[in-house]
């Protein structure tokens, strides 16, 4: 299990990040919900390593890893889907996929886990030979979450995954989402869409300028008063 | 502090200081005995408004429109030649053209309307010549624009500075020896005979390069150059606009060949290469690449640096040093290591994309005192600032080797390394203000 704690992080003179807990625990998915700018990418980029910390500690079962290097975060199983999608536009959807598996050797495991991620998304598994940029919005963004899965991680942390793409193609993804978990691997969600993600969530952070104010299970919080007039609209 | 002055002390302002700068300028050309070494200092004013002028064009292109584009040389080339060819008076053409039967253009503008206008006639022959130097430099950036304006980026440089090299050969060729003159130098033809002459037509150029930038023209090049996908959604013609933009570039770069060709009084084709246009890119770089400002500014420091300071490196004597390595080319070393210094510490050059304002240099001076009594202490903050983050890093390294050993001992122990977090059924709520 992931664990976060008294996470900190300064971005010039902004506090970005204001003494952040957060568990992800094995088998579950945990997603973090509030408005732009509520530091949620943040605190993704600074598990990474991507962001410098400035305080605070981040454990992975029982290693440290508050200050290893990205490559080697990801080595230990943790991926980063970045948030616009983010692959590689001349490249085609195989190649995307095998870049995904970069870091790892064993090349018999690494083909089962193509035929895996190709069952997880019909859609791109029919398109192999395309460019990446050729695909439309949906396909990039599971793509793109094929792609991360590729590195075998054990926790995949997802940045914005229904950003931009219309309603029923966030249902398949979210629909996928679930099922990656029951494969095993924990997910750390992070969303705008609160609706989307509390419904899938087994747990869930809300962020607001830095600091998480509220903590509870998905479906809770989706009937929480608070929560819904100020993420969901009601 | 920041000063604001009204338009009309500004334009008094911009008008007194270009006076002011050309009657300096003029006097000095007139009276600096031609062996004293302030007569360099003409030089560079000079050749300094050629090149601030010709690195404007580029800045244009580069800088505004975001095409990477080096045939700059290249049009200078027509330029010049375009200009000389036309104004060989005609007594002297069978010396110039001594290997082609004195060409084939057997009379000067400047002698025809000389000779019927007058002192102003001499003026309107040079400059006719002159704007038909951009004009013909104009055409052919038309034509070479078709085909190498629908490549991107790298391989668009690479196009352009082909075909720079394309017409230098091209010139150079004997069968256009009656209007070349092949390989050998044209001389003799018309020069003006004070350096305020390309200080003014620099001038002139270079605030018409301006005010185009400050256009709606020059706004669309601006977009193109930040965003082409979005430029088009808004309605703009990317292809026109970028075709206009490398025509009036090159135009201007077609003006200035023409100025360098008066200046140098003898051309020819071969130094017109590649590495003029390096040159010129150096000048839009350490300016600034969007400020041109600080292409007029980069220009008249390059001439200056290697007409006069740096002369020594090629002389083997330099600020007093004696050394065998100082030879000639040594000066073109020192240049290139001096370009990477720049890219690698100081990409925005001197003015990033700012341009100079009088607002801004007022507000300059009158800061200038406080800002110099406070770069000490700002200095000592700097120092200490790049102390402490190099104390950061290495406890931070020292942070990951304890966390490393610390993390085995755990393991060995077998002592949990958190607590899990309490977790509750319902809605937990927590301070805003956090920890």
């Amino acid at each position: 299990m992931l664990a976060i704690r008294n996470l900190n992080v300064h971005y010039g003179g902004i506090h970005a990040l204001r003494g952040i807990d957060i568990d992800v625990p094995d088998g579950r998915i945990i997603s973090l919900i509030g408005a732009n700018g509520a530091g949620k990418s943040t605190t993704l980029k600074s598990v990474m390593g991507l962001v410098p910390k400035s305080d605070g500690h981040v454990y992975w079962d029982d290693t440290e890893i508050t200050s290893m290097r990205t490559k080697d975060i990801v080595g230990e199983g943790i991926i980063l889907c970045p948030e616009g999608r983010r692959i590689f536009p001349d490249l085609t959807v195989d190649e995307n996929i095998a870049a995904g598996a970069y870091l790892r050797k064993d090349k018999a495991e690494i083909a089962r886990d193509r035929d895996w991620v190709y069952e997880l998304f019909p859609r791109i598994a029919e398109r192999t030979w395309q460019l990446g940029a050729t695909l439309s919005g949906g396909e990039q963004q599971m793509l793109a979450v094929a792609r991360s899965l590729m590195s075998k991680p054990k926790l995949l942390m997802l940045d914005e995954p229904s950003l931009g793409l219309a309603p029923l193609v966030i249902k398949d993804i979210f629909a996928v989402i679930q099922k990656i978990k029951e494969d095993g691997v924990n997910i750390l969600l992070i969303e705008q869409n609160a609706k989307a993600a509390l419904e899938i969530s087994d747990y869930a952070y809300v962020m607001e300028t830095g600091v998480i104010t509220m903590a509870g299970p998905g479906k809770a919080l989706l009937n929480d008063e608070r929560v819904q007039q100020a993420y969901l609209g009601e | 502090m920041d000063i604001r002055l009204n338009k009309k002390t500004k334009s008094a302002l911009s008008v007194a200081a270009i006076a002011l700068f050309l009657i300096l300028v003029y006097i000095g050309d007139m009276n600096i005995p031609a062996g004293s070494s302030w007569k360099m200092l003409i030089t560079v004013i000079e050749k300094g408004s050629i090149y601030a002028l010709v690195a404007a064009s580029m800045n244009l292109l580069n800088g505004f429109t975001g095409l990477f584009s080096l045939g700059q040389a290249g049009f200078m080339l027509i330029g010049a030649y375009t200009y000389a060819i036309f104004t060989i008076p005609a007594e002297s053409h069978d010396k110039v053209y001594q290997y082609f039967d004195g060409g084939v253009i057997k009379w000067s503008i400047v002698e025809i309307l000389e000779a019927k206008m007058g002192i102003f006639g001499h003026y309107l022959g040079m400059f006719i010549p002159m704007l038909g130097a951009g004009l013909i430099v104009a055409v052919i950036a038309f034509l070479i624009g078709i085909p190498v304006l629908r490549l991107k980026s790298d391989y668009l440089a690479i196009a352009t500075l082909g075909f720079a090299e394309i017409l230098r050969a091209f010139f150079q060729w004997n069968t256009l020896g009656p209007v070349t003159n092949g390989s050998n130098v044209l001389r003799k033809y018309t020069t003006y005979d004070n350096a305020v002459f390309p200080v003014i037509i620099g001038g002139i150029c270079i605030a018409i390069i301006l005010l185009l930038i400050n256009s709606t023209y020059g706004r669309a090049f601006r977009a193109i150059r930040d965003d082409e996908i979005a430029a088009e959604a808004m309605g703009i013609n990317l292809f026109k606009h970028k075709q206009m933009s490398f025509i009036i570039s090159s135009f201007f770069a077609g003006i200035s060949g023409a100025l360098l060709a008066m200046f140098q009084t003898t051309i020819n084709a071969t130094p017109f290469n590649t590495v003029m246009t390096y040159e010129i890119l150096l000048i839009v770089v350490i300016g600034g690449i969007g400020s041109i400002t600080g292409s007029i500014i980069g220009a008249f420091l390059f001439t200056a640096a290697s007409e006069w300071w740096l002369r020594g490196l090629d002389a083997g004597r330099w600020l007093g040093i004696q050394a065998d390595f100082m030879r000639p080319g040594f000066r073109k070393v020192v240049f290139a290591i001096l370009i990477m210094l720049i890219v690698l510490f100081y990409s925005q050059g001197i003015m990033g994309t700012r341009e100079f304002s009088w607002d801004g240099f007022f507000s300059w001076w009158k800061n200038l005192p406080a800002n110099l009594k406070a770069w000490p202490s700002r200095h000592k903050a700097k120092a200490a600032a790049k102390r402490e983050a190099r104390a950061v890093k290495a406890a931070a390294k020292a942070k990951a080797r304890e966390a490393k050993a610390s993390n085995e001992a755990r393991k060995a122990s077998g002592e949990a390394l958190f607590t899990p977090l309490p977790v509750s059924d319902t809605v937990m709520v927590f301070d805003k203000e956090g920890r």
